[in-house]
């Protein structure tokens, strides 16, 4: 995480003095986004480099669902499956999904290009069914688009 | 448009969010009017028009304001809420993408009425490009001297930051938006002391929805009487509604309160898909009650109609269901929703949400048991106050909601173990078998 230190320096001139601790979410997302996963040396750096207890941002960690500890796929395909796109389609979509790419849920394809996730209300639910791939939404999806995006991914 | 618009008034186009457009609609003017103004004639305005809060309280903004002190010598912090995660919701998103320079105005004017020199966004983790046109929108302010240090040449200083979110639904609440922006875990916290007396670093702390706060610049610019003139006397102004699920035309609309809810969707949004019957609406948001077709048919869309039939206007998330939709599925979506997202700080909620989740798994197996109804009647009854925050009410008021008005669907569900419609939540005149293939 050493390189992006002077990135993080900027963001710190705009925050109050003493709010070293608000950078702790800023901070995990671009190291995440970086390295696609935070490390332990990580969380060495960002407690050296934030001044805030190692504890705290191991609980950040295992709160929020973002963050995550080990790699993933290539691409995170996360298929939302709440009330609304429940209603139009979701569930199927969701089952073609791990059908076609041979994993259920949660899990990574043996050639780690795919992680298949659900998720819960992606605020998208104008547009729905919503499949979100890395950080980009895929609104309005049926069986054939995700075929179709599947292919673009390979 | 269902009534009047004061936040969508411009049509959208690809630069609609920039801020040479923003200032072709008239941006920026009323910021120095607003800093010509004392601060507490500002916050006095706000009070006047009698705005609500549009994040799903309805709270009197002005009243919320008025808790700040604005000589007690201490920083004064104020807090966009972005968070926008109440399933039915993307309202906000629209202001996000298409408006950033209103809400950053807004946020403008407000810290000067509060007396603030730092002030956040707090933005959900999902939202890539509503971070990006609001990030790009801060960045173009900077530049044109609309932030930061001496704003307008005036002895005026203010900072906005912004913070995303990863993936926590309790966030959306304020106090656990602020443990968020103080970099924790997203644990809400039990008031008193209220969040404007110890809020952000024990800081007093104003946190609004960013709709809500997009309504102040327009009240500064036309005054409080203006603003009043809109919508009804009780319930002033303008809600933008974000509708889903089995209507036509899906999508953001600003609707005037007091407006016909039944006009609204069968003109203004094309009615139920298919040609269906409509069932029921949620109305703002899954955590409000589920009204059903006949009891929408009188009402009009204001605070007094929706809370008078029982349901309330939440986050203005309304989701549509068409007739032959199964509600034992629909409440076992929503209950696995709050499930997931407790986030287990209070025992009523940690262990409640499970036991109703599983509970309404069981009926969806058809391993219901007779008794099932009745406990999960009394777990929405256990949680009901007992939690600091509202999230175990809310999974309460969804269930009890359902229950009481569907209760047949359940009881034929555990009775035949098996849905009395076909289990679905999609419809199928609404979405054709063959639909995934188009």
């Amino acid at each position: 995480m050493k390189h992006l230190i002077p990135e993080f320096d900027r963001w710190k001139a705009r925050f109050p003095a003493g709010f070293e601790s608000s950078l702790v979410m800023p901070c995990v997302r671009r190291i995440q986004e970086d390295r696609g996963y935070v490390a332990d040396a990580d969380i060495d750096g960002l407690v050296e480099y934030l001044g805030v207890p190692r504890i705290q941002i191991e609980e950040v960690l295992s709160f929020y669902t973002q963050f995550r500890r080990k790699p993933i796929g290539r691409w995170h395909i996360q298929c939302c499956r709440n009330v609304t796109c429940s209603m139009v389609s979701a569930e199927r979509l969701i089952d073609h999904l791990a059908k076609k790419l041979g994993v259920a849920p949660g899990q990574t394809t043996a050639d780690g290009r795919f992680t298949l996730s659900t998720a819960e209300c992606l605020g998208s639910c104008g547009t729905a069914p919503v499949v979100m791939v890395n950080d980009a939404y895929h609104e309005n999806m049926t069986i054939a688009k995700v075929d179709a995006l599947l292919e673009e991914l390979k | 448009m269902p009534g009047r618009q004061l936040i969508m008034t411009f049509p959208v186009t690809a630069t609609s969010h920039t801020l040479a457009d923003y200032r072709a609609r008239g941006g920026y003017q009323t910021l120095g009017k607003a800093l010509a103004m004392a601060p507490q004639d500002v916050t006095k305005e706000v009070s006047a028009a009698g705005l609500l809060g549009h994040g799903g309280a309805a709270f009197p903004v002005g009243r919320k304001w008025a808790v700040v002190k604005l000589d007690d010598g201490q920083p004064h912090y104020l807090c966009a809420n972005a968070d926008e995660g109440e399933p039915g919701t993307f309202k906000d998103r629209w202001i996000l993408e298409h408006s950033p320079h209103l809400l950053i105005e807004s946020m403008l004017i407000t810290a000067h009425a509060l007396q603030v020199r730092h002030a956040f966004v707090y933005i959900r983790g999902e939202f890539d490009l509503p971070y990006r046109r609001l990030a790009g929108a801060i960045e173009e302010a900077y530049d044109a001297g609309l932030l930061g240090k001496g704003i307008l040449g005036r002895p005026f200083d203010c900072d906005i930051n912004v913070i995303r979110g990863a993936g926590s639904y309790v966030c959306g609440e304020a106090s656990g938006l602020l443990a968020s922006v103080e970099g924790k875990r997203g644990y809400p916290r039990n008031r008193p002391p209220r969040l404007t007396v110890k809020g952000l670093y024990q800081r007093p702390t104003v946190v609004n929805n960013v709709e809500t706060l997009s309504n102040v610049a327009g009240i500064i610019a036309n005054g409080a009487e203006a603003f009043k003139k809109v919508g009804t006397p009780k319930c002033p102004g303008t809600q933008l509604v974000s509708i889903s699920g089995h209507i036509n035309r899906p999508g953001v609309y600003e609707v005037e309160y007091g407006y016909p809810l039944t006009k609204f969707l069968f003109e203004d949004c094309g009615g139920v898909t298919g040609g269906k019957k409509l069932k029921c609406i949620v109305p703002g948001g899954i955590s409000t009650k589920v009204l059903t077709a006949a009891e929408c048919e009188p009402l009009t869309y204001d605070k007094q109609s929706l809370e008078g039939a029982g349901s309330s206007i939440g986050s203005g998330g309304m989701i549509v269901i068409a007739e032959g939709t199964c509600m034992v599925r629909l409440l076992q979506v929503m209950l696995r929703f709050y499930h997931h997202e407790s986030c287990g700080q209070c025992t009523p909620c940690r262990e409640g949400m499970g036991w109703m989740h599983r509970i309404i798994d069981r009926i969806v197996a058809g391993e219901g048991r007779p008794e099932d109804i009745e406990r999960l009647i009394e777990i929405s009854k256990l949680n009901d106050g007992t939690t600091i925050c509202g999230m175990g009410d809310a999974a309460g008021y969804a269930t009890v909601g359902i229950l009481a008005k569907y209760r047949d669907e359940f009881e034929y569900f555990i009775e035949h173990k098996r849905s009395r419609l076909d289990g679905n939540l999609e419809v199928p005149s609404v979405v054709p078998a063959e639909a995934g293939t188009q």
